[in-house]
């Protein structure tokens, strides 16, 4: 067994290589430690803190807007439906400008932050008036 | 006994089985298991809302005399809809516009016909028809007939902007944007979504506006010229005015059965 004591051929290349192999792979991880952005923090508007009250509870808007938005365009478009009554018997306009954009009329301090902290670009805006009320 | 190892195996593997199941059976039991306490939320239309079995309109042309009588009509839809005014022809957007009677009729046209026809714009729209082609050939289903009340709407969401419709439709009632609408609305309604590069778009028989319990835009400000009705009710407004005058359709060989009526 000549080459047992080697063990390995070109041990040292090989080790090195891989460790800068990992320090490269982690580039993301140890370049960003102790630099995470913080949470967005969300404005409201006057009306918005006026109303209290969203189409949901808070918790159910901050998961699930994308998820009601979606079955309100289907019930809108589709159905020709257009009042909401949610759970607690309130109804509303299902209306992305003239209901929700209408109270959160700041689509940057309120839309905005959070969609661009979580990299996501919807383009709702596109056609959607993103201020009805022109203030 | 001799096969005692053999049923202490059987035993011992139903009861893994057993064990190994309930976190999945306890997964399931969760999913959904969240909102026996709330009502679901429900989804309805206005009260106000006004209703048809089929909308229809009737154009009454003989009292059109110029087409200074039917552009507040153009106006009014294009402001109301967000309608953008592109500079080129070939660019146009529109829902509602002018056509002669050579081009709105084109079966119907002979050479020699009377002045006033020559000189009447015909007021020309989708015409929500009973058999759409462009329904057919939509391969999103982003325009759709609706069930309810007869008009062909657009879900701009599904509009993949293949132009099949343009090609389908026999009137021409529909436009592609092939550019960004938005620098070419002159002044917005902010009530009213626009639409965007790459869809196609036409007239929705103000459905938006039915839904409030007001008739179209177009008929609102058209000093009679135009008549909104049930097509299937007898005794709508639409029907009556079918009953008493003679009336045409454009292009009613091809089979789409229209329902915007002409008198002439």
């Amino acid at each position: 067994m000549p080459n047992n004591s080697k063990g390995m051929y070109n041990k040292n290349l090989v080790i090195a290589g891989i460790v800068i192999f990992v320090i490269l792979a982690a580039f993301p991880f140890w370049f960003n430690v102790g630099r995470s952005a913080p949470a967005p923090e969300i404005i409201l508007t006057e009306k918005a803190i006026a109303a209290e009250d969203c189409v949901r509870d808070k918790e159910y808007m901050t998961l699930e807007h994308m998820q009601l938005l979606d079955v309100w365009r289907d019930a809108v478009v589709r159905d020709g439906k257009r009042i909401y009554v949610n759970p607690k018997g309130v109804e509303f306009n299902m209306s992305l400008s003239n209901t929700c954009l209408d109270c959160h009329s700041n689509k940057e301090e309120f839309c905005d932050r959070c969609h661009d902290y979580t990299s996501v670009s919807p383009y709702c805006w596109d056609c959607h008036i993103d201020n009805p009320q022109g203030d | 006994m001799k096969s005692s190892r053999r049923n202490f195996l059987k035993i011992a593997g139903i009861a893994a089985l057993g064990v190994g199941a309930k976190p999945v059976f306890d997964t399931f039991a969760a999913v959904g298991g969240h909102g026996p306490t709330e009502p679901a939320p429900i989804f309805k239309s206005s009260e106000e809302a006004l209703t048809a079995n089929h909308w229809a309109m009737v154009v009454d042309t003989r009292k059109i005399r110029s087409e200074r009588d039917v552009a507040p009509l153009f106006r009014a839809c294009h402001q109301v809809h967000n309608v953008p005014d592109m500079p080129l022809k070939r660019h146009e957007i529109k829902w509602i516009w002018a056509e002669s009677f050579h081009h709105a009729f084109p079966d119907l046209h002979s050479e020699l016909i009377s002045d006033k026809i020559a000189r009447t714009p015909f007021p020309v729209l989708c015409n929500h028809c009973e058999n759409p082609p462009c329904v057919r050939v939509c391969p999103t289903k982003a325009t759709f007939k609706r069930e309810s009340d007869g008009i062909v709407v657009m879900d701009y969401h599904r509009c993949i902007g293949c132009r099949f419709c343009l090609a389908a439709c026999p009137y021409g009632a529909r436009s592609f944007n092939f550019f960004n609408p938005d620098d070419y609305i002159k002044e917005v309604n902010l009530k009213f979504a626009k639409r965007t590069k790459g869809v196609v778009e036409k007239c929705n028989f103000c459905e938006e506006r039915l839904a409030e319990g007001i008739i179209p835009a177009c008929v609102e400000v058209s000093n009679g010229i135009l008549t909104f009705g049930d097509l299937r009710d007898s005794r709508s407004s639409v029907r009556k005015l079918i009953a008493e005058n003679f009336t045409i359709r454009r292009k009613v060989h091809l089979g789409t059965s229209p329902a915007v009526y002409y008198i002439v």
